[in-house]
């Protein structure tokens, strides 16, 4: 049974030998603190880079199934009564039409070329129900009378009515007059994000303008939102079923995104590739390890004798293990709390430069406490077996 | 108290080989022992004699090749590592000539050592081990580190963790070797009082000086022990 001023005693004497070698432990550390900094690092940042994305995606997913529509010539894009049919599958709550239209605004005197212009219906505000800062969503009465009102985002209200309330103001889109009735916040529309428009942010007007101002009366573009993601794939055999039959079996006439299972594929691949990086980074957790094993090969032979002495004294192989085993536990652990800082350190600094939300990563910092333990004792055993078993004469001998 | 349970120490034909290559090297030919409780005993030979060998074997630090070795009644040959360290622990204390001071602790840490090893608690600790340091009078040095103390200072360190557990006996090995004549007599003086208080003393030395502080001398030669100088009977 060890006894609390035992492990007490081989406590301080580990810290007094670390201490005592300040150098050499520190320069023993830094394989850990690399290894263990890098494994974290890395973790943190692909994790965080991944939950942005992934949180863009979920939020653009919304409608869960998106489908492009690239059309025959014979039939560029869906009508409203396809729209209706598809509306009508089983487990398909509503579909939402999306006309992109690129065109000139003018603000007053202000003329802003290529703003990004978004035809939606009624259904896309209903599903985005925390969208609304101001004003009023799109109506469904908006749509039946294709009235000539439309609502702004944070983005555009900056952009083309600095310093004016942007409520009831008034913009000329591609020669038309609309009214404000509403202003969005952030947009959560990813395609946005990405538009190459000269004024970022989106400007929504009712669907059927946006129709009219692309002359045309085919939508190339849905979002269809399902009531019961669990069968979802039925309602996507139904869609496409659907779809084969409009478009007479023409290949490559459309295209269907589940955003479920592209979130799902996103998800797979950011754990492999977090695991991977890891992988590759605890190589050098091993380098550190073999590093901690060396120093304590080493200790061991240049104190022969104290353990000779200790052995004389009274001391049991089992305590000269235990010595010599915290003694590089120590070591790595506190490499590795320094490895734990280092890496939170650096994926903090790249959540800054890539502009995404810095969290702390808990499990990673776990992962990390728990490796650097474990190499402590992995590479410290050989070493602290080694002077439990030395014979005590030949360790008193040694001058 | 009988005339066999005062013994404490026994030894029957005790040989003690090392391999040398090819050859076997016999350093002890069969030594024969018996020390009683509160003796005072200088083993007394050149260096190369096999004297060392014998310390270690008395201490529990080295097994014999053959022969018995009995202490405290116990025999030596039937004991586990384990139990050997508690041997080395309660029964015995050793006395270096370097002292084996540890100096990464100070004198009370160090004379504290055998005493946590025992399974003392850390209160126990202490107190006994400044009492200790008290007994050889530095009790105005508990706090200095080995480099801040003079040889005899730190001989007497020594001797204070050797007497820490109370051992049976005492086992000094050339104990006023590093130390001029003057420390050297201290030491000797504390070793007479420690026989007083019927502790025994074994003690080994190249000193014929030294040897006539004890109350019985034995000569080692060659791997054979001679009683007061006149050889007993192999």
């Amino acid at each position: 049974m060890l006894k609390f001023s035992l492990i007490h005693q081989c406590f301080q004497m580990s810290i007094r030998n670390i201490l005592g070698n300040k150098l050499r432990s520190f320069l023993t550390m830094l394989g850990i603190i690399i290894g263990v900094g890098a494994v974290i690092g890395l973790i943190t940042v692909v994790s965080g880079v991944a939950d942005y994305m992934i949180g863009q995606f979920s939020s653009m997913g919304a409608g869960s199934l998106s489908v492009s529509i690239f059309g025959t010539p014979m039939k560029q894009g869906l009508s409203e009564t396809n729209l209706q049919e598809i509306a009508e599958i089983e487990n398909i709550q509503s579909v939402s039409p999306s006309v992109s239209v690129t065109t000139t605004v003018v603000s007053g005197t202000y003329v802003s070329q290529k703003v990004s212009v978004d035809g939606r219906s009624e259904q896309f505000f209903v599903h985005q129900p925390d969208m609304i800062r101001l004003g009023r969503p799109l109506r469904i009465s908006d749509m039946e009378g294709t009235i000539n009102v439309c609502v702004i985002d944070n983005t555009v209200a900056q952009a083309l009515l600095p310093g004016k309330t942007p409520l009831g103001a008034i913009l000329k889109i591609g020669g038309v007059q609309y009214k404000v009735i509403g202003v969005a916040g952030k947009t959560d529309d990813i395609s946005a994000a990405f538009s190459s428009s000269g004024v970022d942010g989106t400007i929504y007007i009712p669907y059927r303008n946006a129709l009219r101002m692309n002359n045309t009366n085919t939508i190339s573009s849905i979002d269809v939102y399902v009531e019961d993601t669990s069968k979802m794939d039925q309602t996507v055999e139904a869609l496409t079923k659907l779809l084969e039959n409009v478009f007479n079996q023409a290949e490559n006439a459309y295209f269907i995104i589940n955003m479920e299972s592209l979130l799902n594929a996103m998800n797979t691949m950011t754990g492999m590739m977090t695991a991977m990086l890891a992988g590759i980074a605890s190589i050098a957790l091993l380098v550190g390890g073999i590093g901690i094993m060396n120093m304590m090969l080493v200790s061991v032979t240049e104190r022969t004798k104290e353990i000779g002495l200790r052995k004389a004294l009274g001391a049991e192989p089992g305590v000269i293990q235990l010595q010599f085993l915290l003694e590089s536990v120590i070591l790595s652990v506190i490499g590795g709390t320094i490895g734990i800082l280092f890496g939170e350190t650096i994926a903090y600094i790249a959540s800054v430069l890539i502009k995404y939300d810095f969290s702390l990563n808990i499990n990673a910092i776990l992962i990390g406490f728990f490796f650097s333990l474990a190499v402590g004792v992995i590479f410290g055993w050989a070493p602290a077996r080694r002077a439990s078993r030395l014979n005590p004469i030949d360790a008193l001998r040694s001058e | 108290m009988s005339e066999q349970s005062d013994i404490i120490l026994d030894m029957h034909g005790i040989v003690k080989e090392y391999p040398m290559g090819d050859e076997v090297s016999v350093v002890l030919k069969g030594i024969d022992l018996q020390v009683k409780r509160g003796e005072f005993l200088a083993v007394l030979g050149p260096s190369g004699s096999g004297k060392s060998t014998l310390m270690n074997i008395i201490g529990c630090l080295d097994t014999p090749t053959s022969g018995d070795y009995y202490l405290s009644g116990r025999h030596i040959a039937d004991m586990s590592e384990k139990e050997l360290a508690g041997i080395r622990s309660k029964e015995i204390g050793f006395i270096f000539q370097s002292f084996y001071l540890l100096q990464r602790q100070d004198a009370l840490e160090n004379v504290e050592l055998p005493l946590i090893y025992a399974g003392k608690s850390e209160s126990e600790c202490r107190k006994r081990a400044e009492e200790m340091l008290i007994r050889v009078g530095l009790e105005d040095k508990l706090h200095h580190y080995p480099n801040q103390l003079s040889g005899g200072q730190q001989q007497r360190v020594a001797i204070a963790r050797a007497i820490a557990n109370n051992p049976t006996i005492l086992l000094a090995d050339e104990p006023t070797g590093a130390l001029d004549q003057a420390t050297g007599r201290q030491v000797m003086d504390i070793f007479h009082e420690l026989n007083e208080e019927g502790r025994t003393i074994i003690m080994i030395t190249h000193d014929a000086s030294i040897a006539a502080h004890a109350r019985r001398i034995v000569r080692i030669l060659d791997g054979n022990l001679l009683e007061g100088g006149e050889k007993r009977d192999a």
